[in-house]
């Protein structure tokens, strides 16, 4: 049977995209079916969203030729400083300080722009021979049969490849209609996202605050402007999205401190509820699932973004090899090759930041007694002190070829 | 030990029994033929390899098989029968037994593939003068009641210039344990009275059959297991268990 393409991938957010732009360079063609219509994603005007690129994911990028065309509007992120803080009191005495300077591979990570990144892959997109987008149209329904797997769009269209590829996030309906089951819990926690304007320099330092009700992430953007990812309690949450500019900056102040000197809103404010989302399986017959409809984990070290690109990377280089002996690429013990592979990273992040969380968001005087030495020990020894970095890098592990 | 046996070629019948009661599950990665999927992606990479070698083909490109007529020797349910299809060859496989045949060509229909099946021994079909640019004769030598007849077949099989590519079980103390002891008794990856070890041929042994044939070798690898990983790979150095051999038919 002629399939329309070797692979389905549906979902049109950045993995799917960079799953496509992949697959070319192994030589398989996909289609990827995007629910958004075209014109919604082409929108360039500056929303407030950034994402904070690993080492191995600008490797990959690279590698997909989209480095380029962001590496103008990239800040690298020079320095971490983590810290355990509470309002009022200013953050403890002991904090981790991670620097670039101390591993060999330059800066531990780069802020890149949605704005940015998504017309990137659209632009490379529209120029690869062998990747087809069909904008606004979602699927209606999966069949998988001996030599392939067909889908029905809500429009009617059919279209059959020899894999479907789940890139629709954590309630992603290619792995419900797969049978795959999720275990997901909430944390009660949603993140309020959104930029700033600030006086002063930041200097490349990204800063995490660990604050009672969660995390406050400040994560620096070219020129004098900073990305906030602020996980508070959902009541108080939905307070902060709610209000005004400027008594949401009254309300930040206290946070995030005077030390870039006055602040100001850029762009809109998104809540993102927390939440740990984990496909039971990361394969099924004919369906593999990618990012978060394989693993949406709390975004408390901004992992979630290149856990994605790491998944697309495996899987291509798995499906690429496959393709190169002449091996069925929506066989079951192909397929099983990237689930093993990718099994274990994952249940060790969602662990590790599941944990974390745990751990930081809570004001009992003996845990914020723990972490505080804990954080002392990781900051205080060198060789554990560049294990976090190479991990926050995302430098650890077996990598992809298109990571290396 | 049949010379004489009634379909008129070299392969042991009791061998082919053995197989033929092993015929159905053949494309369930986890079934009975699990230990043949398991290594399919380790002897694909060699053959690949080899084939884009001899013949200058590009292995990124789409076809990179295109204009190669490929036999696949003991081709079972069809295992590389159909990559090598993908990869763009013109394939004809062959099996002494007759039950695997429709099973190979019912998963062939289904994969959108035009394999050419048929039942046979490389003896018969030598014989009606058929030429190939490369076949391919994986585990099957050491099934077979004489060898020597059995590689002056494929020889013949073979146009000038054309390749061979073979792969066996060596005969040392290492391999009884690995191959009967190991993959049969314990492991129970094969039936008991898979493989007889007597009938294992060292790479030496090999390469002199070989060139008896009238093939010149030109390498030799070894499929190595690793119980860790519990995957194969390729090793230029351990040949110890399970090997891999490619030989060259001289241009006339």
């Amino acid at each position: 049977m002629a399939h329309d393409a070797d692979i389905l991938i549906v979902g049109g957010g950045l993995n799917g995209p960079a799953l496509a732009l992949a697959l070319a360079g192994e030589g398989l063609s996909s289609v990827v079916i995007d629910a958004q219509p075209a014109a919604a994603r082409a929108a360039a005007d500056f929303d407030g969203r950034a994402y904070a690129l690993a080492i191995a994911s600008r490797r990959l990028l690279a590698h997909l030729g989209l480095w380029e065309r962001v590496a103008a509007e990239a800040q690298p992120i020079l320095e971490i400083k983590v810290s355990d803080g509470r309002a009022g009191e200013g953050p403890s005495p002991f904090w981790m300080h991670f620097d670039h300077a101390e591993i060999e591979e330059g800066p531990m990570g780069h802020m890149v722009e949605d704005r940015h990144l998504r017309p990137a892959l659209l632009s490379a997109m529209e120029a690869a021979p062998d990747v087809t987008t069909l904008s606004g149209e979602t699927v209606a329904s999966q069949e998988v049969g001996p030599g392939g797997v067909s889908v029905t769009l809500a429009s009617g269209r059919r279209l059959t490849g020899a894999l479907l590829v789940g890139a629709d996030g954590r309630s992603s309906g290619v792995a419900e209609r797969a049978g795959i089951g999720r275990t997901a819990w909430g944390y009660g926690q949603t993140a309020v996202v959104c930029a700033v304007a600030h006086e002063r320099d930041h200097g490349g330092i990204a800063h995490q605050f660990f604050m009672p009700g969660g995390p406050l992430a400040i994560l620096p953007l070219a020129g004098r402007r900073s990305s906030i990812v602020w996980s508070e309690r959902e009541g108080r949450a939905a307070d902060l999205l709610a209000l005004d500019d400027a008594p949401f900056l009254d309300a930040l102040r206290p946070a995030f401190g005077s030390f870039l000197g006055e602040i100001a809103p850029e762009g809109a404010r998104f809540g993102y509820p927390l939440g740990l989302s984990l496909a039971q399986s990361f394969a099924a017959a004919r369906v593999a699932l990618v990012g978060d409809a394989a693993h949406g984990v709390h975004p408390i070290a901004g992992q979630g973004l290149n856990a994605g690109l790491r998944d697309v990377a495996a899987l291509a280089e798995v499906l690429g090899a496959a393709r190169a002996r002449g091996e069925d690429v929506g066989a079951e013990d192909v397929l099983e090759r990237y689930a093993r592979w990718r099994r274990f990273d994952t249940a060790a992040l969602a662990m590790a930041t599941d944990g974390f969380n745990r751990l930081f968001s809570n004001d009992n005087p003996i845990l914020r007694a723990v972490r505080d030495v804990g954080l002392g020990v990781v900051g205080g020894v060198p060789w554990l002190r560049r294990l976090a970095i190479r991990e926050a890098a995302g430098l650890t592990g077996e990598l992809p070829r298109l990571m290396r | 030990m049949s010379e004489t046996n009634p379909r008129g070629g070299t392969v042991d019948d009791a061998e082919i029994a053995k197989f033929e009661a092993m015929a159905a599950e053949w494309w369930d990665p986890s079934g009975k033929f699990k230990p043949l999927h398991m290594l399919n992606p380790c002897r694909l990479d060699y053959i690949t390899a080899q084939i884009a070698g001899h013949f200058a083909r590009d292995l990124s490109s789409r076809l990179p098989f295109e204009g190669l007529r490929l036999l696949d020797i003991g081709c079972g349910g069809g295992l590389l029968c159909e990559p090598m299809a993908r990869l763009g060859a013109e394939v004809v496989g062959v099996d002494a037994a007759p039950r695997n045949i429709p099973v190979a060509e019912i998963h062939a229909a289904q994969s959108g593939l035009a394999i050419d099946y048929r039942v046979g021994t490389a003896e018969a079909l030598a014989a009606t003068g058929e030429r190939f640019d490369v076949v391919l004769n994986m585990e099957v030598v050491e099934h077979v009641a004489d060898p020597p007849a059995y590689l002056a077949a494929c020889s013949a099989l073979l146009r000038p210039g054309g390749l061979h590519i073979c792969s066996t079980l060596n005969r040392n103390a290492k391999s009884f344990v690995m191959g009967i002891v190991g993959a049969e008794w314990v492991m129970r990856w094969l039936p008991k009275g898979t493989h007889d070890w007597q009938k294992f041929i060292t790479p030496d042994e090999l390469s002199a059959l070989l060139r008896s044939a009238g093939l010149t070798p030109v390498d030799r690898t070894g499929m190595v297991f690793n119980p860790v990983q519990w995957t194969w790979s390729l090793s230029d150095r351990d040949l110890s268990v399970n090997y891999v051999t490619a030989a060259v038919k001289p241009e006339a």
